[in-house]
């Protein structure tokens, strides 16, 4: 028909959508594929992520498998390299290091992601409680945050670690975990505190919007930015927390498992001898989280509701 | 070096002329002086306090081996007794009377004269030690002694002490309930070193209060310790961790070469490593075996100490009953694959060990049931005894290196693997050192298999089979009256070839009838020391004297 | 302001307290105990749970509390398992030497990470960005244990350039006033040790900057971005003021709330990060004692140190909390 009803109609599909998150999203989307960073990021993690779904196909050899012909060879002072069908050599236990370097992915990946995870909802959680409600609920939250926030977070996973009745990867999980909640909900609680003065905020309450409809339509998503670059973040020192408590031996206690941060600890008294034994999953685990870190930075100018002008 | 004095000299010469004042300078005195010089020697950890009697570990008696002398003392690099305070010793058959002969003229470093009122006045001052703080942390005279004048707090051994008296000035007569098997050569434990009678008086040494949930020491065993050692105690400066003594010029013996001795003390092993290669200390205890290679690569020395620790791995039946068949544990033995462990794992000097204690140890029997690697046997075995796939909890212990065994986790991945060989289900448990292992393994008995070991403090079967098996324990999960009887009649021999004979017998019944652990090897931990480092002999009770070390220029 | 100040500060009571019990409870909870490290190797299982009834280890935790609480109020914090020292004493002599390292850590983390994170986001894209990004990532990727080591391995053991460990060459007999070893230096006229002392610091002071250093880099680049893109900045721009006015009065001003936060959280993780760094670096500051405390279950230590820490984080926070009120005029205390 005539152009104004299109033109109408299109205004107002694109209303709904707004009001419906759906072309944030898809803006998002957009715009993360048109970033080399994002895309950089992307690759990285997609990489790490079939190895470690593929992990059991793509190694060679089992994790705890020991070998004679690198057993003959290995001495105290003397770890096989690389040699035919062992192509990054012997680990300390004459093993294959190859194979255990993949197989470490998927523990790694575990980890790393399922402590940032569970770190975030509750931190968000608590934060965006705290924040938006303000007066008792925030003083309240605050205290604990504080008392959680003042415990050495290294002493603070330690003691999750070692309460377990069996140090595992579960109880690294939840001890890294709970490292990060207060971080994520005081930082958000900061951004939430700023937001609620803010013009627009404000302004909404003026006009008689919902509180509940503030806080998640204009608050949550001007304030969570340093939340998502905190989370991306985070990704990298999950992993790293899970390296110092394995360093500790908190970690895993199955040494026949493969995991980097364990392999990286175990490595220490061989630094002299062997040092690629450190080197490979202090690489794997920078690269990692240097892909985490791309992706998540670009996800956030992406996300930035400011940048869809 | 040079180039981080030639920063600081920089850095100096920068806060000088920042600085607005710049009158008098400093009056203490900048270097180490005369001609000795002086050795920084890396400590692996902190020593409890000065006072050998309420210490028991190395840290806390290396630096006491330096100021204190025992009456009888082991010969440098064995351990073999020789004289110290006591110029030789003689004991009645039935071995319940030692009488001592005393170094005459030696003096103690706050100028007493050393004599038999002194040797007395140290044994009385242990047996009548009052508080049950003090007595616990008497670890090492509890062990020997058994019991106090009076027991307090749940101490409820009768004692083997029973009085001393000063024949003469240079006589001592020692008088003891009972004989042991650890006579005579426990009179040379560290923790019965002999101390300045007027020192421990006049700094209250008796004095361990409790404080809290802990103990704090009195001033003698913090700022005053006072024997009659090569070398006398100077300052701890806890700040720095360092602890610093100078040469004592009225030693008895051949004094000191070093004008001063400094303990440095650092933990993390790495960083003793590149202390050592940065040049900014002279040597460290306990290189991880791994290393000597490059060490040596580097011109430093590598002193390995003679096989005087056992690492063993422990059976537990209590929890699970396939353990209480013989032959399961026959099997486990066979399974580990031993030769390849210490060739892979341990340094140089590790031997594969046949019983519980090295063969230096009298006592020791060339013909015990032995256990080479055989996993197919290890399979038959299983197999008869109905137990084809046993599910076992094995505990091993994280956060702690010991001489027996450098690197626990992978000593554990290796033995793991060798028991899933032969069809052994293997259930790792890992724990912390100090957070639960010892509670778990040693006091509640947790586990099926555990992995622990043993330092000698003397050459005295005794101290090895005899605290392993004496008497029933939550570690091994078993009750033999047959064994600990064996074991308590063997130390009551006083005659030194029945003595001897009678352990042979417990190891080759311990090894073929009792098998209530597997013997896994003997090591001792070595020793690095630059190579400008002259005279330090490594001793496999960890009994180094520093009093024998001088320092070239060269470096 | 002056009543908001005091009343946060009221409120650091119960928090104390409050940690006091949770710690409490979760320490005397952990496997192991005191008495195994109080007797060494060599105790029996016997002799430990002996030592347990005579410390009174063996009564019900509340009571233990109890007891504790009372003479933790009259100063009374026990001592250490490990050196029989009062705790106070261990805390008092460590202390110094944390703060050297960790204030000169921050130091380096904020006068670096500011100007590189506001640089990063003006020239957001550029070479010079991506750059400071890569650096800030492998900052923060590389465990503090490898870091300090590889640190070492370079600049002491194979450049010589630094002492590779401690905190004062053990030849050089330093005179102890303060226990800042550098002030020390300066007040005692020993410039040598001062300047000893500045060597000794620089190595463990970078590999522990070196996380709070790329977060704040990454938060300050991320706020400006944001403030950068905001209408008021753009209206100042229009309005034609002077882009050094427009930086300095606006972006960098709005940009710095975050960044307040975050350092506050860096001061609280100093301490954590300082257990790995001053272990590897053998610094002998309150990380050491609480890494030696963990390893050898020294809850004495460790309690105290806990709650001490707990009570510098709050005041960091409380001064944090203020810092909003002068950056953000819109933040009302109340």
């Amino acid at each position: 028909m005539s152009a104004p009803t299109t033109w109408a109609r299109r205004r107002r599909a694109r209303i709904d959508d707004t009001a419906q998150g759906r072309s944030l999203g898809a803006d998002a989307l957009r715009r993360l594929r048109r970033n080399p960073v994002a895309i950089t990021g992307a690759v990285i993690i997609a990489v790490f992520v079939l190895i470690s779904v593929f992990a059991p196909l793509l190694a060679p050899h089992g994790p705890a498998e020991a070998f004679p012909q690198l057993l003959d060879r290995l001495r105290p002072g003397e770890i096989p390299g690389a040699q035919d069908g062992f192509p990054l050599g012997s680990d300390q236990n004459g093993r294959d290091e190859f194979s255990r370097m993949i197989l470490a992915s998927r523990q790694t990946l575990l980890v790393g992601v399922l402590a940032t995870v569970f770190g975030l909802v509750f931190g968000v959680l608590i934060g965006v409680v705290a924040g938006a409600v303000g007066g008792w609920a925030d003083t309240v939250l605050m205290r604990v945050t504080d008392v959680l926030l003042s415990i050495p977070s290294l002493l603070l996973a330690i003691s999750v670690a070692a309460l377990a009745a069996r140090p595992s990867q579960t109880t690294v999980i939840i001890a890294v975990a709970l490292v990060n909640v207060p971080i994520f909900a005081r930082l958000l609680r900061g951004s939430m505190l700023a937001q609620r003065e803010s013009d627009h905020v404000l302004a909404a309450t003026a006009l008689g919007v919902k509180r509940p409809a503030i806080v998640v339509r204009h608050m949550l998503p001007n304030a969570i930015g340093p939340v998502i670059v905190q989370a991306t973040l985070t990704l990298a020192t999950a992993i790293l927390d899970a390296a110092a408590l394995s360093f500790l031996g908190l970690g895993d206690a199955d040494p026949a498992r493969a995991e980097w941060g364990l392999m990286l600890a175990t490595a220490q008294p061989y630094l002299d001898v062997r040092p690629a034994l450190a080197l490979y999953p202090a690489l794997a685990i920078i690269v990692v989280a240097l892909g985490f870190t791309l992706f998540g930075e670009a996800l956030r100018e992406a996300l930035d509701p400011k940048g869809r002008r | 070096m040079s180039v981080p004095r030639r920063l600081v000299a920089t850095l100096t010469a920068g806060l000088l002329a920042v600085s607005l004042t710049a009158c008098a300078t400093s009056d203490r005195d900048a270097g180490g002086g005369a001609a000795g010089g002086t050795m920084v020697f890396g400590a692996a950890g902190a020593p409890k306090n000065f006072d050998p009697i309420f210490n028991d570990d190395g840290e806390s008696f290396r630096p006491a081996r330096q100021m204190f002398d025992t009456l009888i003392t082991y010969k440098a690099g064995t351990t073999e007794l020789e004289p110290g305070l006591a110029t030789s010793w003689t004991s009645t058959p039935d071995g319940k009377q030692w009488t001592f002969a005393l170094r005459p003229g030696v003096k103690f470093h706050d100028g007493t004269d050393f004599n038999a009122a002194a040797v007395c006045a140290n044994f009385d001052r242990w047996f009548n030690m009052k508080g049950a703080a003090a007595q616990s942390q008497m670890i090492y005279y509890g062990d020997v002694f058994e019991g106090f004048a009076k027991n307090e707090g749940d101490a409820s051994g009768s004692p083997v002490y029973k009085n001393c008296q000063a024949k003469d000035a240079n006589t001592a007569v020692l008088n003891l309930n009972k004989f042991k098997g650890a006579f005579p050569a426990a009179f040379g434990l560290t923790s019965l070193s002999i101390s300045s009678p007027t020192a421990l008086k006049q700094y209250n040494a008796d004095a361990v209060t409790q404080s809290g949930d802990s103990f704090t020491y009195p001033a003698y065993a913090n700022e005053h310790p006072t024997g009659t050692g090569p070398f006398k105690f100077e300052s701890y400066d806890k700040a720095n961790q360092t602890i610093t003594m100078v040469r004592n010029d009225q030693y008895w013996g051949e004094k000191a070469k070093l004008d001063r001795l400094i303990f440095k003390i650092i933990p993390d092993e790495n960083a003793r490593k590149q202390e050592l290669a940065a040049g900014t200390i002279d040597g460290y205890d306990l290189p991880s075996p791994a290393d000597y290679g490059t060490l040596k690569d580097a011109g430093n020395q590598v002193l390995v100490r003679k096989p005087f620790s056992l690492l063993y791995l422990g059976i537990n039946p209590k929890n699970n009953p396939a353990l209480k068949d013989l032959r399961v544990r026959q099997a486990i033995a066979y399974a580990i694959n031993r030769d390849a462990l210490v060739r892979t794992k341990m340094p140089e000097g590790t031997q594969v060990a046949t019983q519980f204690m090295p063969d230096t140890v009298a006592g020791y029997a060339p013909d015990v049931t032995t256990y080479p690697y055989d996993p197919a046997k290890a399979k038959a075995l299983l197999a008869e005894a109905g137990q084809p796939n046993p599910t076992l909890n094995f505990y091993y212990p994280t956060e702690v290196t010991r001489p027996y065994m450098p690197n626990p986790a992978d000593l554990f991945a290796a033995m793991s693997a060798d028991l899933a060989a032969v069809g052994i289900k293997v259930n790792p448990v890992a724990r912390p050192w100090n957070g639960g292992y010892k509670d778990d393994v040693q006091k509640a008995g947790k586990h099926d298999l555990h992995m622990l070991g043993w330092t000698g403090d003397y050459n005295d079967a005794g101290n090895f089979v005899g605290t392993f098996f004496g008497r029933p324990k939550a570690e091994f999960g078993q009750n033999d009256p047959a064994m600990y009887a064996a074991l308590a009649k063997a130390d009551s021999i006083p005659d030194p070839a029945g003595h001897t004979a009678a352990y042979q017998q417990v190891n080759r019944d311990l090894m073929s009838k009792y098998l209530p652990a597997v013997p896994i090897l003997t090591t001792g931990p070595a020793i690095v020391v630059k190579g400008n480092i002259q005279g330090l002999v490594p001793s496999p009770l960890t009994d180094e004297r520093f009093v024998t070390v001088s320092k070239s220029e060269q470096q | 302001m002056l009543r908001f100040v005091v009343r946060r500060l009221v409120q650091v009571v119960p928090t104390l307290l409050i940690l006091s019990v949770l710690l409490f409870a979760w320490l005397r909870s952990l496997p192991g105990g005191p008495a195994g490290a109080l007797l060494g190797d060599k105790a029996t299982p016997e002799g430990i749970a002996a030592l347990n009834r005579t410390l009174g280890l063996d009564q019900p935790i509340p009571i233990q509390y109890l007891r504790y609480l009372g003479r933790a109020l009259s100063g009374d914090f026990g001592a250490s398992l490990i050196s029989g020292d009062p705790v106070l004493a261990e805390i008092g002599r460590a202390l110094p030497a944390t703060i050297e390292l960790s204030v000169t850590a921050l130091l380096i983390a904020v006068l670096a990470g500011i100007p590189l994170g506001y640089l990063a986001a003006r020239y957001r894209g550029r070479p010079w960005d991506n750059v400071t990004i890569l650096g800030t990532l492998v900052g923060v990727a590389v465990p503090v244990f490898f870091l300090g080591y590889v640190l070492k391995q370079i600049f002491a053991v194979e450049l010589n350039l630094f002492p590779p460990s401690g905190r004062l060459a053990v030849d050089l007999d330093a005179t102890r006033v303060t226990g800042f070893a550098i002030l020390d230096g300066l007040l005692t006229r020993e410039f040598d040790a001062s300047a000893d002392a500045i060597a000794h610091l620089v190595l463990p002071a970078i590999a522990l900057a070196t996380i709070p250093l790329a977060v704040i880099v990454r938060i300050t680049r991320a706020s400006v971005l944001d403030v950068l893109d905001s209408d008021f900045v753009r209206t100042a721009n229009a309005k034609g003021l002077a882009p050094g006015t427009v930086r300095g009065r606006h972006v960098l001003r709005n940009a710095l709330l975050p960044v307040s936060t975050t350092i506050g959280l860096q001061t609280g993780l100093l301490l954590a990060g300082a257990v790995l760094t001053e272990k590897v670096f053998n610094w002998g500051g309150l990380g050491t004692l609480i890494a030696e405390g963990i390893e050898r279950r020294d809850y004495p230590r460790l309690q105290a140190i806990v709650l001490l820490g707990a009570l510098i984080y709050v005041i960091v926070n409380l001064l944090v909390d203020l810092s909003y009120a002068l950056i953000d005029p819109r933040v009302r205390l109340r």
